[in-house]
């Protein structure tokens, strides 16, 4: 676990990118392939399937502490993070580590994973709390990262593939393929991995999605003009909706289907008929598409694909209820050969002869045709209407590229709908955010009475932040926990993209991503929106 | 705060001696530094640490805090009770100033900045190891080292803790500069300090420089091409503080009282009631009930200390 211990110290001592790389390159390097493996899972985000709870977490270290419930639970809302509260309250110590000379796949498989067999939680207990009362602060940090959740040391995956196609010679595309879907991590996985030629490639796996960057200005949007100085000419882009849908990638492989969402989760269960939908497509088919719920030729609010997201699987009567469809707007693979390489117009015009035998269940994104930027856009004002977000241009002669590459695809969103609300609550943020309120909630006015209707987090630059964290101390009007409710006098611009019923919510609407726009130090708080003003709003 | 006729000052640091007071009375050690950032035309009376003062029907005495150089908790006894503010204190060694008095007393009105269980400090000579460590690996790097302190305080212990570890100057920032002279002239031992010549065009490679929290991001750091960033503060005992702030390190050094210090002294006064003021006060005040001590917090207004936040501006 040394290596591993000291390469994660390094991660986080250094805000430097070239910095990172070369400390994983050097670990990489020097680690076993099982090692290794797990490195690149938890150093790109992965993490491990629950092993304890968070409660019960919490009291053990209550019990190992001899500390108040109360008084756990308040410095975890300030330190913002479990395994370091566990962490500063328990290995405040300098010792040799134990675990120093084995190594990171052993300690996993050996003594983490194996939590989960374990049949009494006295048991799962006793080993847990024999690392906090013996392990040096590094290690008790690093394992209980390893055990809680994410590692979140400052590296995404893409950083990793970097890194690793340095110390394999192999381009970064090549291991972003590589890593993505479900692999185990062991010694025969990093091998492949590193390997020039990985052999017979996993037949779920999909591949890396192209992301689109936006076109806008903060604040306000470009005009017409500029989109057309920016983006050249417009019969070099296709044009097509923007869904606002769950991104799902779909996989027709030796008579097997796999339907992946972005991020990287098999929901092929989750969504049955476009499951056996894609029965229908030939033997090594990819497809890139947005998961809709769909029902009489137009999407419905998202709030009824999320009645689908949570359920594994579905009954007959959500089926009915919240029909899902497919709607088809890249092609990957042809005939178990990857096209991404192929230009997009070279790419669509086989998505289109592939679509004419498209079950009910799979749709074709049609293209909007316009020869002037101003036909576009006027389309793109008929957005709202027609429940999309915007715009997607695409340049015809694009590559389908891995990950956001500025210049292929562009997301021309229409502008958000806005509301002034008065903030109400405030609480701690995590991680990064510690210590810090950065949680707020808003609301609006029902006569007298201010009603809160979104949460935020966003929006804000870090002088804002610190400025509004420092007059939420001195203007707390009560605590509940680590929540503090505000003199309701600072007013918000929120920003938000969508609007619907709830009744979930006591204002009866719920607004889709929420963030702020602006601090209106300007406005007091009579004069912020209204619960009408927002239901005059709703669809 | 109000101005009043007379204020009997803690310590310098700017959100414990404001200007508008007719008359001042402060602890010997400090009063140079108070004259330097409230004006040399002040009426400032020095006191020695244990010279009783009548104050009307009072008397009034300043014990050693350990915050900083001069700072000083008050006494003030009146017929048999006595009540102790402590400022902020800190019970850790410290070369640059006096240690921490016990004062008994029956009303201690203690700071809480640091009142939570997590916040703990490693010995100062350990943090300056790591300082020094940190220091020579940007040098070997070829690159600058910026180190982030409060100007008045942190940055004098910095270069006291350093000095019996290494010879080599350090650069400071001119609000540093200004305070560290005052220090000197006081008898405290540090090392060398340069001033950052902002005319001058030179290379900071494998320097380590000193300045103040606010110059961070600003047009000054330009010139240390390649620096590694660090800061000097307790608040990096949690790691969420240093990453927010993007900071490649942090040492966990501060001039206030830890945890187990703030316990221990509450403990030692044996005051019957105690009074909290800053940061977690809230937190020490349920403690303390719990443990059936007469606790309360002392409302005192929007105050901000050098660690109340912890990317407090510059003082």
């Amino acid at each position: 676990m040394q290596r591993f211990t000291e390469l994660y110290r390094t991660l986080d001592q250094t805000t430097s990118t070239n910095a990172k790389v070369a400390a994983m390159v050097e670990y990489f390097e020097a680690a076993p392939g099982a090692d290794q493996a797990w490195a690149v899972y938890f150093l790109s985000g992965r993490r491990l399937r629950r092993l304890v709870g968070a409660s019960l977490l919490r009291q053990w270290l209550a019990e190992s502490s001899e500390l108040p419930e109360w008084l756990v639970e308040q410095t975890y809302a300030s330190v913002g993070d479990l395994a370091e509260t566990i962490a500063l309250l328990l290995a405040d110590r300098v010792v040799p580590d134990p675990f120093a000379s084995r190594g990171l796949a052993d300690f996993v498989e050996g003594d983490l994973l194996t939590l989960r067999g374990l049949e009494h939680d006295h048991a799962r207990r006793e080993r847990v709390t024999g690392w906090w009362q013996t392990l040096p602060y590094d290690a008790c940090h690093l394992v209980n990262k390893l055990m809680t959740g994410a590692l979140r040391v400052g590296v995404s995956q893409t950083l990793v593939a970097t890194a690793l196609a340095q110390v394999s010679g192999l381009p970064r595309p090549v291991i972003l393929h590589r890593l993505m879907g479900e692999w185990t991590p062991d010694a025969a996985f990093a091998a492949a991995l590193l390997a020039e030629d990985d052999g017979a490639a996993v037949l779920s796996r999909p591949y890396p999605y192209c992301l689109a960057s936006p076109i806008e200005r903060r604040p306000g949007e470009l005009s017409i003009d500029e989109v057309a100085e920016q983006l050249g000419d417009v019969a070099d882009w296709q044009a097509e909706w923007k869904w606002d849908g769950i991104r799902g990638q779909l996989i027709r492989r030796q008579s097997q289907t796999f339907l992946w969402s972005r991020g990287e989760e098999l929901i092929t269960g989750q969504f049955p008929e476009i499951a056996k939908a894609a029965e229908a497509l030939p033997d090594g088919t990819v497809l890139d598409g947005e998961v809709l719920a769909w029902q009489d030729g137009a999407p419905m609010p998202f709030s009824a694909l999320q009645r689908r997201i949570g359920r594994k699987k579905p009954g007959a009567k959500t089926l009915a209820d919240y029909p899902v469809i497919l709607r088809c707007y890249d092609l990957l693979e042809v005939g178990g050969v990857d096209v991404r390489e192929q230009p997009l117009a070279l790419r669509r015009a086989q998505l289109e002869s592939l679509a004419a035998t498209f079950p009910d269940r799979l749709h074709l994104s049609e293209v909007l045709e316009a020869t002037r930027w101003s036909a576009l856009a006027e389309q793109r004002q008929d957005s709202r209407e027609r429940a999309v977000e915007g715009l997607m241009l695409k340049h015809r002669e694009s590559h389908y590229g891995t990950g956001r590459k500025r210049g292929l695809w562009w997301k021309w969103k229409i502008e958000p709908h806005t509301v002034d609300a008065v903030m109400l609550y405030a609480q701690p943020g995590h991680g990064r955010r510690a210590n810090l309120y950065t949680d707020y909630t808003f609301a609006v006015w029902d006569g007298e009475l201010l009603v809160p209707i979104a949460k935020a987090y966003s929006g804000l630059d870090n002088q804002e932040i610190d400025e509004l964290d420092r007059w939420i101390r001195r203007n707390t009007r009560e605590r509940f926990g680590p929540v503090r409710s505000v003199e309701p006098v600072q007013v918000f611009e929120l920003a938000f993209e969508a609007i619907a019923r709830s009744t979930r919510h006591k204002s009866g609407i719920a607004v889709r991503f929420p963030r702020i726009r602006r601090w209106r130090k300007e406005l007091a708080p009579a004069e912020a929106d209204t619960l009408a003003s927002l239901e005059a709003l709703l669809p | 705060m109000r101005p009043s006729d007379l204020a009997l000052i803690t310590h310098a640091h700017a959100d414990h001696a404001r200007r508008g007071a007719t008359r001042y009375i402060a602890a010997r050690d400090s009063v140079p530094i108070l004259r330097q950032r409230l004006g040399e035309d002040q009426h400032i009376d020095a006191v020695d640490y244990g010279e009783p003062i009548p104050l009307g029907d009072t008397t009034v005495s300043f014990h050693s805090a350990g915050h900083v150089l001069g700072s000083a908790q008050i006494r003030v006894a009146r017929d048999g009770e006595v009540w102790v503010a402590s400022g902020d204190f800190k019970r850790d060694d410290d070369p640059t100033c006096a240690p921490f008095e016990v004062v008994p007393c029956d009303v201690f009105i203690t700071e809480a900045t640091f009142a939570l269980p997590v916040y703990r400090w490693p010995s100062a000579s350990e943090v300056a190891r790591e300082i020094l460590d940190w220091w020579q690996a940007n040098q070997r790097a070829g690159r600058p080292s910026v180190l982030f302190c409060y100007a008045f305080g942190k940055a004098q212990r910095v270069l006291a803790e350093l000095a019996p570890l290494t010879q080599q100057a350090v650069y400071v920032h001119g609000a540093v500069q200004t305070i560290t002279e005052l220090y000197r002239a006081a008898g405290v031992s540090m090392l060398e300090t340069l001033p950052v010549d902002g005319r001058e065009r030179r290379d900071y490679a494998g320097e380590l420089v000193i300045a103040p929290p606010g110059a961070a991001g600003s047009r000054w750091m330009r010139r240390f091409k390649g620096a590694q960033t660090g800061f000097c503060s307790g608040w990096m005992r949690v790691r969420g503080n240093r990453r927010r702030r993007g900071y490649d390190r942090g040492f966990v050094l501060s001039d206030h009282a830890d945890w187990p210090s703030l316990l221990a002294t509450i403990e030692d006064t044996g005051a019957s009631r105690v009074l909290t003021t800053h940061g977690h006060s809230d937190t020490l005040v349920r403690l303390l009930r719990e443990r059936g001590v007469d606790a309360a917090e002392l409302d005192i207004g929007p105050l901000e200390g050098d660690e109340d936040v912890a990317d407090a501006a510059v003082h």
